[in-house]
């Protein structure tokens, strides 16, 4: 019997875990996490804030899922890996041995070193903890300012607003996310931001924090000298890899903890997945970091099949997709969409009420991706025109198929078809 | 500085397990609203005032301040709440809500709808034991709409009608404003009132009118299972013969039929009094449902139980006609009274509504309902429906859990990239409205490829 031990309880350290214990019925797993006893939804962080859930509503799988699947559950912190010992030095606990080890370690925010950045009131939404202080800050609370933009500063604004405490959006770029949307999706979010009456600033930077004399946030001073009051400051401008475990234990690191694309790292029995791993793969340019929910859980299940068996399977990333949802505006992407992409290699239709609009991206002929916005597609029936290279023409023609809005929603797909055969290439 | 002992000694479950809301400020409300409101107050307690010191505002004045005047009062005060707020999904404080979380207010609302159903379904026991009739003040004020539809004075089944249609009517407009960018919403919601009012009030007073037999169009056996019993046969001629027809051809040939091509939804959560009771008023509890696999499998038990129960008595009941009552005389009569005073009265009233603001809204449908585990069993076997999975898209937020009604673990199959085919869905479409990813659809299509995964 060999004993699994996987760093990390989110969405990567679970996949894995479920997929070890199908092949493996008799292994020993092991789960660590210092955060939350039980694997939680991190994405449902908000709507445990804003009253839509209670905590054990995030929770994906019953308390009785755990011991019926044999999976032991350790909070605990993983301070020191001894890969020849293969051995875990933990905060509390004795030290563990592992036959293999999985580091699902997740990512940290991002901070940019601005001055005042570690003042109280100044914070990220990443964790439990994050959370904890959100709560404790809110109450003092009468304006709000997010610097950053992107899905997780749109998620903490919707959760200040939630509260009926005004809200201003501070955000480097022209338009809303414009350095991963394409211009007129960036826009249709921009004016959807405004119609729900966020204070939108945009092409402004945050120069410093100002601290009330006290340790505490007073306000802000953007990059053109205007100063905005607020009792919280929210830090989003994204993640990167935490790597802070594998740096200390001598396990080799880039930006990521470095993998081969069998998500094994250089040190023996000890694996990487999810958002902390740099796939170092042989021909590619740049190493693959990939840090949303599904490639969590894709490269965890892999990694949970390469321990299992002992081989080594590449992770293949597949057709990209994504989702989210911006206030109330839902965004679904199929395939690999650049923000630069022109109207010579894409179609863009948009409906006259600028809340839902439709891109197919084409080269050479072939369809190469979409981006919906305010619509739902099929996942499996893009996927598959992608894969399958389909015309334009194709695609136009067979739109319907695709569409994936609850019953009774208005069809648009006759409209756009006859819009975009008109501006096809 | 938050230390690493600090993390290993939070416990989530108890701080974020019990929400608070994490700020005071309440949601500002328009003049309309708060005009709303006090319309709702006033007419509360003039009817207080109405039920210890009668009708005193004359026969047409009392009904119209008592009921209408709340009812037009909370209409109004829905439609300004919501349309105060953008189109989309809104659930807010659920969680932190005493109304909606199981709080003082929860309890009171559940101890005043339980009682309200005990003084109805037992007036004639309490009135006996106790010499005082607590419903009549309410029933009298009825009494001028009761003469207009159906030309005599109020039962307190009449009032009983009366109240749940207003129910299913006020609550539907806050259905409709709260999920108004959603069609398939907006028309279930519409479907149900309109099944409530027309075919489930209206008309079974205007029958009486026309001096016919009460009949309810909308329920068949076995929810409503005196409809296929033998006296209703035995006294099946002119009108009666045709409902006698009516309810066997729903009952055994329609409801297959539908519920292969549309599943269950078609009945439960577009037409049924109970569904329509449940989408409309109930609509604020329906995070309440239990979800774990212990309630599912409580569920199976009883709901079948129930159903097995049903078609027994059905049985007894004709072997008993057929052998002129020589046989099971008295025991098919117990047995009748026994469905009606346990399943009927108590589990599908009392429980089944009494209980919304602690258990859920579908408690009936879920665990008694005798139509709904003929509709389930259907479903699940043999029916083109199925909630579709749109690929590996879910993140496990739980929305889809928390806000169906049925109790599903919606997610447990979404995350696997499963479609969800359940006996107990009711089609009510919630999941798929709530779901923040777009991962959800409800649909009929080919059988052979419902079960994908």
């Amino acid at each position: 019997m060999q004993h699994v031990v996987i760093v990390g309880n989110g969405a990567t350290g679970v996949a894995a875990a479920i997929r070890v214990r199908e092949l493996q019925p008799d292994w020993r797993i092991t789960m660590i996490s210092g955060e939350s006893t039980y694997h939680y939804s991190r994405p449902a962080l908000m709507y445990i804030f804003m009253g839509h859930q209670r905590f054990q509503d995030t929770k994906p799988f019953e308390d009785s899922f755990w011991p019926e699947q044999r999976i032991e559950l350790l909070k605990d912190w993983v301070l020191d890996i001894d890969a020849t010992a293969k051995t875990l030095q933990l905060h509390r606990n004795a030290p563990l041995t592992y036959d293999h080890l999985l580091l699902a370690t997740g990512s940290k925010s991002n901070k940019f070193g601005w001055p005042g950045q570690d003042l109280d009131g100044v914070q990220g939404l990443w964790d439990l903890m994050d959370l904890r202080r959100l709560y404790k800050t809110i109450e003092r609370t009468r304006r709000a300012v997010i610097v950053g933009g992107g899905l997780i500063g749109i998620e903490l604004a919707e959760m200040v607003h939630s509260c009926h405490i005004p809200v201003s959006l501070v955000v480097r770029e022209k338009s809303y996310w414009d350095n991963v949307l394409p211009y007129e999706e960036s826009q249709m979010v921009t004016r959807h931001i405004r119609e729900e009456h966020f204070d939108l600033r945009l092409e402004t930077d945050l120069k410093e924090i100002i601290d009330d004399g006290s340790g505490r946030v007073a306000g802000i001073v953007t990059g053109n000298g205007d100063r905005i009051d607020c009792e919280l400051v929210g830090l989003t401008p994204g993640v990167h890899p935490n790597i802070d475990l594998a740096k200390t234990s001598g396990v080799p690191t880039g930006r990521g903890v470095l993998v081969d694309d069998a998500l094994r790292t250089q040190t023996d029995g000890i694996y990487a997945a999810g958002d902390c791993s740099e796939i170092v793969k042989e021909g590619d340019q740049r190493n693959l970091i990939q840090q949303v929910w599904y490639t969590g859980k894709a490269q965890g299940r892999v990694a949970g099949e390469n321990i299992a068996t002992g081989q080594a399977t590449a992770y293949e990333p597949g057709t990209w997709y994504n989702s989210a949802k911006f206030l109330q505006l839902e965004y679904q992407t199929y395939g690999m969409i650049l923000p630069t992409v022109t109207a010579q290699e894409s179609l863009w239709w948009e409906h006259p009420n600028g809340k839902h609009g439709m891109r197919i991206v084409h080269a050479d002929g072939c369809v190469t991706g979409f981006n919906l916005m305010g619509l739902r597609y099929r996942h499996d029936v893009c996927r598959r025109w992608i894969e399958e290279q389909r015309s334009v023409d194709y695609v136009l023609e067979h739109l319907a198929e695709a569409n994936f809005d609850p019953e009774f929603f208005p069809r648009f797909e006759a409209a756009i078809s006859q819009q975009l055969k008109g501006a096809r290439p | 500085m938050i230390t690493l002992d600090d993390q290993l000694d939070f416990d989530e479950e108890k701080e974020f397990g019990a929400p608070v809301a994490p700020h005071s400020a309440r949601p500002p409300r328009t003049v309309a609203e708060r005009v709303g409101v006090a319309m709702v107050a006033i007419g509360t307690i003039a009817l207080v005032a109405m039920y210890f010191a009668g009708p005193f505002l004359g026969g047409w004045g009392s009904l119209l301040v008592g009921y209408f005047l709340p009812a037009v009062g909370g209409v109004l005060a829905f439609v300004a709440r919501y349309r105060g707020r953008p189109v989309g999904i809104y659930h807010d404080g659920i969680a932190f809500s005493s109304t909606t979380h199981r709080g003082v207010t929860a309890w009171l609302l559940a101890f005043g709808i339980t009682g309200f159903y005990v003084a109805l379904y037992f007036r004639d026991d309490l009135t006996g034991a106790l010499g005082h009739d607590f419903i009549a003040p309410l029933v009298t004020i009825t009494n001028p709409l009761a003469q207009l539809l159906a030309s005599q004075d109020a039962s307190h089944w009449f009032l009983y009608g009366f109240l749940y249609t207003l129910s299913v009517t006020v609550f539907g407009v806050r259905m409709w404003m709260r999920y108004r960018h959603n069609r398939y919403q907006r028309l279930r919601t519409v479907s149900v009132v309109f099944f409530q009012l027309v075919l489930a009030f209206l008309i079974p007073n205007l029958l009486i009118l026309f001096q016919s037999k009460e009949y309810y169009f909308t329920y068949f056996w076995p929810l409503k299972p005196e409809y296929l019993y033998p006296s209703a046969w035995q006294s099946a001629e002119g009108t009666v013969a045709f409902f006698f027809y009516w309810s066997a051809f729903m009952s055994l040939i329609a409801t297959p039929i539908l519920t292969y091509y549309y599943g269950k939804r078609w009945y439960c959560s577009w037409v049924c009094g109970c569904g329509g009771l449940a989408e409309t008023l109930g609509d604020p509890w329906r995070q309440l449902s239990d979800k774990s696999t212990r309630a599912w499998r409580i569920e199976r038990w009883m709901i079948h139980s129930v159903l097995v129960l049903v078609i027994a008595l059905t049985v007894v009941l004709w072997v008993n006609s057929a052998q002129e009552g020589r046989v099971l005389g008295d025991f098919s009569q117990a047995f009748s009274t026994f469905y009606g005073l346990w399943i009927t009265m108590i589990f599908s009233g009392v429980v089944g509504v009494g209980f919304y603001p602690l258990l859920g809204s579908r408690v009936w449908c879920r665990f008694g309902c005798p139509m709904a585990a003929v509709l389930g069993i259907i479903q699940r076997v043999k029916s083109r429906f199925r909630i579709t999975t749109n690929g590996s898209q879910c993140m496990s937020c739980g929305n889809c859990s928390t806000f169906c009604e049925m109790g599903i673990d919606v997610r447990a199959y979404a995350q696997r990239g499963e479609n969800i085919i359940r006996a107990s869905c009711v089609g009510c479409g919630v999941c798929s409205a709530v779901c923040p990813r777009g991962v959800l659809k409800l649909e009929n299509g080919p059988e052979g490829t419902r079960f994908k995964v």
